[in-house]
């Protein structure tokens, strides 16, 4: 499969589409173009790591919504075990852009909610995009309410555009599905870890995207607005999403600060797709060791530290 | 009496309030001598009537924007509203300047409204019941929710369940306030929680939807109140219709959005005009407020 290039890739794309061109021919015999081709690889790999090292937030984004990027069923894969999926909202459809199942990581019983994007246009068009329907964020809201009721932490992956905005979703209550995972959300009391992995997408990623352990891939977003919503806003241009991706703070680093991420796994020169299996462990890891110190946290000492947390985010001015 | 006179009798009381002599509700801050137009019935209007209706058409039954002030005004108990958390004002922690800067925004906000941010709370009576009222305004950024507005209606809840308050709510708004970023996300979580919290203590809310309400604030604190109610023609969703109708690339069915389709796809207890609506909310308080906490109980 040809790769997908993105804008800001292209002067190491033609790059490594030389090298690949050099690779192919027999130059065992030649000496000169031997040298010239470790040469040229050094070269693509520093260009790499030089241009990787200092993304700009609107060139994360794009990263973030690679094709190739590892998605929930590749984490799920990687890093579960005994995985039974569940299926269905229990009152209109099973969403498949949702994913909810029954896994265990190293012996830890957990729940997983992800953002199901797919990998080929084929399993997208059936999630559609990995943008929940309510269906969807009643799927993911019975999956809550069945961890707390039987101890089970939560595990969440986020990596979704936002919620489906069609004329159906708001028929059949969008904002009345994701409001009501906020608030089961916050009063859960199990211990709920979420892993930013690609898209962070306003509300239809926060409906599962808050919890008491929140780890975030090095180039993943996470934003109150996409930034070509934005732009459109801003300028009535989507093109100029460069510029409001920089306005809304909204790569991990800026989280972190914010005190909203607590840490970032960093990724690969390229990013995650081009070592799906180091980042996949690494985030495996990261999980189980955020569900260790949070295991035997009191129900309601969890419930309550959750909410001191909410409570606590949020600048603005008091006068005393 | 026969039983179906006692019918009729009980006919005529099914709706509480006429709706057309409301001048004991009048809201009196709109000077006299000003003449308006109906954007529905397009009827010239004299304000004083508007006014004295508030802010309804007489003719039509349309309902006019009204300021929050006015909002509370028209619901709670005469002279019984003191504000809380007055001195919140929004920062501007990104220091957000793509487009027009964030300051300029809010700097234009305070000197249209003379309001602090969005949203106005504290404590009131209503219908004699103790409750922590709130109304966001959307002359002020379009009622959006920063933090400052997120931390005063999660203030409110918390307020109510320590006082064993009711909450009521009047709700507009465009959504959350992208130039606070992802801190205006998280407010919808913070408020979410807060409802939450007041829900488990056996407290009741109550949220009046207004013209309009949209985005990250209809999808938290807004729809999660035990009853629901909406003024007429409020348009009400999660997405815009300029959005949804890009996504479906067809024309939006007439009345999409609007407070009567909500109604028939189950989302609101009702629709209600504004002169029925502290006696509708009144009398939902009665049937949810805990004992010893309702009006008369005392």
């Amino acid at each position: 499969m040809a790769r997908f290039i993105m804008e800001f890739e292209r002067p190491l794309a033609e790059l490594e589409g030389k090298l690949l061109e050099l690779k192919a021919l027999d130059i065992a015999a030649t000496p000169e173009l031997v040298a010239e081709l470790a040469d040229l690889e050094r070269e693509v790999e520093r260009l790499r790591a030089t241009l990787y090292s200092a993304l700009s937030p609107w060139e994360k984004v794009q990263v973030s919504r690679h094709p190739e990027r590892p998605k929930t069923e590749d984490y799920v894969c990687g890093i579960f075990d005994d995985v039974i999926e569940l299926r269905g909202d229990r009152t209109y459809a099973d969403d498949q852009s949702m994913f909810t199942a029954l896994a265990t990581l190293g012996g830890r019983r957990v729940m997983v909610i992800g953002h199901n994007k797919g990998h080929t246009t084929k399993e997208n068009i059936a999630r559609n995009f990995g943008s929940p329907h309510p269906e969807g964020f009643r799927k993911a809201e019975r999956a809550m309410r069945l961890a707390g009721r039987f101890g089970l932490p939560l595990v969440t992956f986020l990596d979704t555009a936002g919620a489906s905005p069609g004329l159906e979703d708001e028929e059949r209550g969008q904002a009345w599905a994701i409001a009501r995972c906020l608030e089961t959300l916050a009063g859960l009391p199990v211990p709920v870890v979420v892993v930013g992995i690609g898209e962070g997408g306003s509300g239809g990623a926060l409906a599962i995207g808050f919890g008491d352990r929140m780890i975030m891939l090095e180039h993943s977003y996470y934003s109150v607005i996409s930034p070509e919503m934005c732009a459109v806003i801003l300028h009535k241009d989507a093109a100029r999403a460069r510029e409001s991706a920089a306005a809304l703070s909204l790569t991990a680093d800026d989280l972190l600060s914010m005190g909203i991420v607590d840490e970032i796994v960093p990724e690969p020169p390229g990013g995650a797709h081009r070592e799906p299996g180091t980042v996949v462990a690494e985030v495996g890891s990261r999980i189980a060791s955020a569900l260790d110190t949070l295991a035997g946290a009191d129900r309601e000492e969890l419930v309550d530290r959750r909410y001191q947390r909410l409570r606590a985010i949020g600048v603005y001015n008091e006068a005393s | 009496m026969p039983i179906n006179d006692w019918f009729k009798q009980r006919e005529g009381r099914r709706y509480t309030v006429s709706g057309q002599d409301c001048a004991e509700n009048a809201t009196e801050t709109v000077p006299d001598g000003v003449w308006r137009s109906c954007p529905q019935c397009k009827g010239t209007l004299y304000q004083g009537d508007v006014a004295r209706c508030m802010s309804v058409c007489p003719h039509c039954g349309h309902h006019f924007e009204l300021i929050a002030h006015d909002r509370i005004a028209m619901i709670v108990d005469p002279d019984t509203f003191e504000e809380t958390d007055a001195s919140l004002t929004s920062a501007d922690p990104l220091c957000f300047a793509a487009g027009k800067p964030y300051r300029t925004s809010l700097d234009r906000a305070y000197e249209r409204t003379g309001m602090a941010d969005a949203v106005i709370t504290g404590r009131a009576m209503l219908g004699g019941h103790p409750v922590i009222v709130g109304a966001l305004d959307f002359r002020f950024v379009g009622a959006s929710m920063g933090s400052v507005v997120g931390e005063r209606i999660a203030r409110a809840f918390d307020l109510a369940l320590e006082e064993r308050r009711g909450v009521v709510l009047l709700v507009a708004s465009g959504g959350a306030r992208m130039q606070e970023g992802m801190l205006s996300l998280m407010q919808m979580a913070k408020t979410s929680a807060a409802a939450g919290r007041l829900a488990g203590a056996g407290l009741p809310y109550v949220s009046v939807l207004v013209n309009p309400t949209y985005g990250g604030v209809t999808a938290s604190f807004a729809v999660l109140a035990d009853v629901i109610f909406a003024e007429p023609g409020a348009m009400i969703g999660f997405a815009g219709p300029r959005l949804v109708e890009q996504t479906i690339r067809r024309s939006l069915p007439k009345g999409f959005q609007s407070a009567t389709s909500l109604q028939g796809h189950g989302m609101i207890d009702g629709v209600v005009p504004r002169a029925e609506l502290r006696e509708r909310v009144s009398t939902v308080l009665g049937y949810l407020m805990p004992a010893g906490t309702r009006g008369g109980d005392a």
